[in-house]
């Protein structure tokens, strides 16, 4: 069980990527050995099922609907060619032949038998990856930009810090049963994408004055019911206590965190209720007995992870491509795809490029087994072998050589995979909804469809430019309405669904949450609702502002009027 | 007599827990029996407690704090944490409470909803005696204990995270 190398890449390249050690392997193997006994004490009847939830959750296995659903981590969002490869071989043998991201950065299965999930998890442990503690209320996946390591718009890589975190989250022993689930983000770019404020725990990268690295410490974030921006518990905390101060955190909130009441059990009702003060006393108060202790971060460990995240190979190339000029002026369609979805590079010569999930017809996130073995091909030839998954459901190849740009995008156009809306109107985030999800009040897929089909005009989709949909089927937020520029909201009303809309919200550097803007209304009217809100903004906005800029200026009052005028 | 799991061994155990007991209830065992109370009584009858011929411990329920037996700890053979429910995280910490920020080095045993299932992170949090709850296997839940061969954190038995072991 020695350290295999991923794949080509890795044998002939130095490290882009945490890889396993022996302990890792080992850990995980006992892992998956622990969970078939679970599972098949489940199944001859001697362990009861409600004993068995909180394991199988921990193991990423819920029960849904229709059948069992496996959420699988991908840790920090990154993922080898070889990764995604077994991901395309558990979504054809074990699933109807598509994965799902999700806004976590992980990806789903919604069809597995629960008697094969333990064989899942085997094949999974083979490249290092694995589903625990993606569901439960324990920490979950940590999430970070995914942009990190490649743009020009970073104070420090947060990718050692998220392993650091993962590999203290992973089985500690003492936050397995927590109040409720607790998710942690890092952002270490100036233009945060992580939704860093809305997490459990926001930890923004900073140096201080001495120049020295540390974090600005966010508590009490989050979506769901009730959704509330973090609030800053300590401007800085030197790198090195790093995780003494999360135990210090956590077991605030596992010792008074409100178990009596489900919806009031996340860290935010704590945070609340106590005060941010008092609550950031009660955490300096408990680190007293931890800081400086053996969890304290050495030089050597930082370094150590640090060494797993270092450039790939990059070739010293041209700032500017002839061969990209060349095809920008040739090709209008790229041309398009290009200015949407291509994003600046630190390394000269290079480009991040999104490849967007959010085609029409397409529930958003799906991937189909073809695709994910053809991305995981275009990921080899063009960007080291390496991607991220997006919380906005999208992936990214951070690598790219410009000069390559043209070839990539033909390649992706051959699979549908050119869709070239990001950060546009039709760029949705949206949960599975009430077609797969159990919890759900209302469908979410097919309102991001209707959507999509009434502004399938490219043109003017570009003339709206940026603004963030966000389509939730439950209060339980995970299509992270709340901080959408425009928010859907699926609600029961006497059994029928319905939809609430908001507007106003933004996970930007300024995080904003969203305001209701009235009654809600039936799925049928949805498209036109939205249609109207488009033409108020455009009415309203000066010069190239946008959505969020002009909804700030103006306010609801105009939205508002528009959308419940009556028919003349 | 019951059996319970102290240091991965199956034992008899030779105390009594005494579930509900107020600080001004009367105690209504003979004297000679070991006893383990709820905190409100221990805290108000050190006296009577101390004069009986049988041992007397304290257990905690989920919601009550290590602080509040800090100053009773070093007469302490053992401190009891009660899970009302094994998904009740609280206890946990507890015992985290007890050996890292307060020192405790006597026995803390887990009582009420004790399962197999859960005994490795028990364990690991520096629970070292299991009374499990009655339909629990004794003898399987033995196994639980082997269930990793490392970790990453700190833990009760083995002080040093991985990261540091790992450098060395």
């Amino acid at each position: 069980m020695g350290v295999e190398p991923l794949n080509s890449y890795h044998l002939i390249q130095i490290l882009i990527m945490y890889r396993y050690d022996n302990y890792d392997h080992q850990m995980l193997s006992d892992r998956i050995a622990q969970f078939r006994d679970q599972t098949n004490r489940f199944l001859s009847g001697t362990l009861a099922g409600d004993e068995f939830l909180p394991l199988r959750l921990q193991n990423g296995l819920y029960i849904q609907r229709l059948a069992p659903m496996l959420r699988v981590a991908i840790p920090y969002g990154m993922l080898s060619s070889t990764q995604m490869r077994k991901l395309a071989f558990i979504s054809d043998h074990f699933d109807k032949g598509y994965a799902h991201f999700t806004t976590r950065q992980n990806v789903q299965f919604n069809w597995p038998e629960l008697a094969d999930v333990p064989d899942i998890l085997e094949h999974l442990a083979e490249v290092e990856m694995h589903a625990i503690q993606t569901s439960g209320n324990c920490i979950r996946n940590t999430t970070t930009d995914q942009y990190a390591g490649a743009t020009d718009q970073e104070i420090a890589d947060s990718r050692p810090y998220c392993e650091i975190i993962r590999q203290w989250s992973t089985f500690h022993p003492e936050f397995a049963y927590l109040p409720r689930k607790f998710k942690i983000a890092v952002c270490g770019t100036h233009n945060d994408q992580a939704a860093t404020q809305v997490h459990d725990i926001g930890l923004f990268i900073v140096r201080n004055d001495a120049g020295e690295l540390g974090f600005r410490v966010i508590v009490g974030g989050g979506l769901g019911r009730t959704p509330v921006i973090g609030k800053e518990i300590r401007a800085f905390l030197p790198q090195e206590h790093l995780l003494t101060y999360l135990d210090a955190i956590l077991r605030v909130y596992n010792r008074e965190g409100r178990r009596d009441n489900k919806y009031k059990a996340r860290i935010k009702i704590l945070v609340k209720e106590t005060s941010v003060e008092k609550f950031a006393e009660k955490v300096e108060q408990e680190w007293l007995a931890l800081k400086d202790g053996p969890l304290t971060l050495t030089t050597q460990e930082i370094d150590r992870c640090k060494q797993y995240f270092l450039d790939p190979a990059y070739k010293e190339l041209a700032k500017n491509s002839e061969t990209l000029n060349a095809a920008l002026s040739n090709d209008v369609l790229f041309a398009s795809w290009y200015e949407q979805n291509v994003a600046s590079h630190k390394k000269a010569g290079y480009a991040i490029v999104n490849i967007c999930l959010k085609k029409t017809g397409i529930a958003p996130g799906d991937v189909t087994t073809e695709q994910l073995n053809f991305i995981a091909d275009l990921a080899d030839r063009y960007s080291f072998g390496e991607m991220r998954i997006t919380h906005e459901q999208n992936i990214v190849f951070a690598d790219v050589e410009k000069d390559t740009l043209f070839e990539l995008w033909k390649a992706l156009k051959s699979q549908d995979l050119n869709t070239d809306n990001l950060g546009l109107l039709t760029d949705m985030i949206c949960c599975p909804g009430g077609d797969f999800c159990a919890l759900a009040n209302a469908k979410s897929i097919p309102i991001a469809e209707s959507i999509q089909r009434k502004f399938d005009d490219p043109k003017l989709l570009r003339d709206i430019g940026q603004v963030s949909l966000n389509i939730s089927g439950c209060m339980n937020a995970c299509g992270h309405h709340h901080v959408g520029n425009i928010g859907i909201l699926g609600v029961d009303k006497k059994g029928s669904e319905f939809y609430q809309v908001s507007l106003g919200g933004s996970v930007e550097n300024e995080t904003s949450l969203g305001k209701i803007v009235g009654p809600a209304f039936a799925q049928e009217e949805i498209p036109a609702v939205i249609e109207k809100i488009i033409e108020v903004f455009q009415q309203e906005r000066q010069g190239q502002e946008r959505f969020i800029e002009t909804y700030n200026r103006v306010g609801m009052d105009p939205f508002k009027a528009k959308v419940y005028a009556k028919a003349d | 007599m019951q059996k319970l799991i102290k240091n991965r061994e199956i034992k008899e155990d030779t105390w009594i827990v005494v579930s509900e007991l107020g600080a001004t209830d009367t105690l209504d065992l003979a004297g000679d029996v070991d006893v383990i109370v709820p905190l409100d009584y221990w805290l108000a009858n050190q006296d009577s407690l101390t004069s009986r011929a049988g041992k007397s411990a304290v257990w905690l329920n989920s919601h009550e704090l290590p602080a509040s037996i800090a100053a009773h700890l070093p007469q302490l053979e053992l401190v009891a944490v009660n899970f009302p429910a094994f998904a009740d995280g609280r206890g946990y910490s507890i015992a985290r409470e007890l050996r890292v920020n307060l020192g405790y080095e006597g026995e803390i045993r887990a009582i009420g909803a004790v399962l197999r299932d859960q005994l490795f992170y028990l364990a690991r949090c520096g629970f070292d005696a299991f009374a499990m709850r009655e339909d629990q296997d004794l003898e399987g839940s033995l196994e639980a204990f082997n269930t990793f061969t490392d970790a990453y954190q700190v833990s009760a038995d083995r002080p040093t995270p991985l990261f540091r072991r790992r450098a060395g």
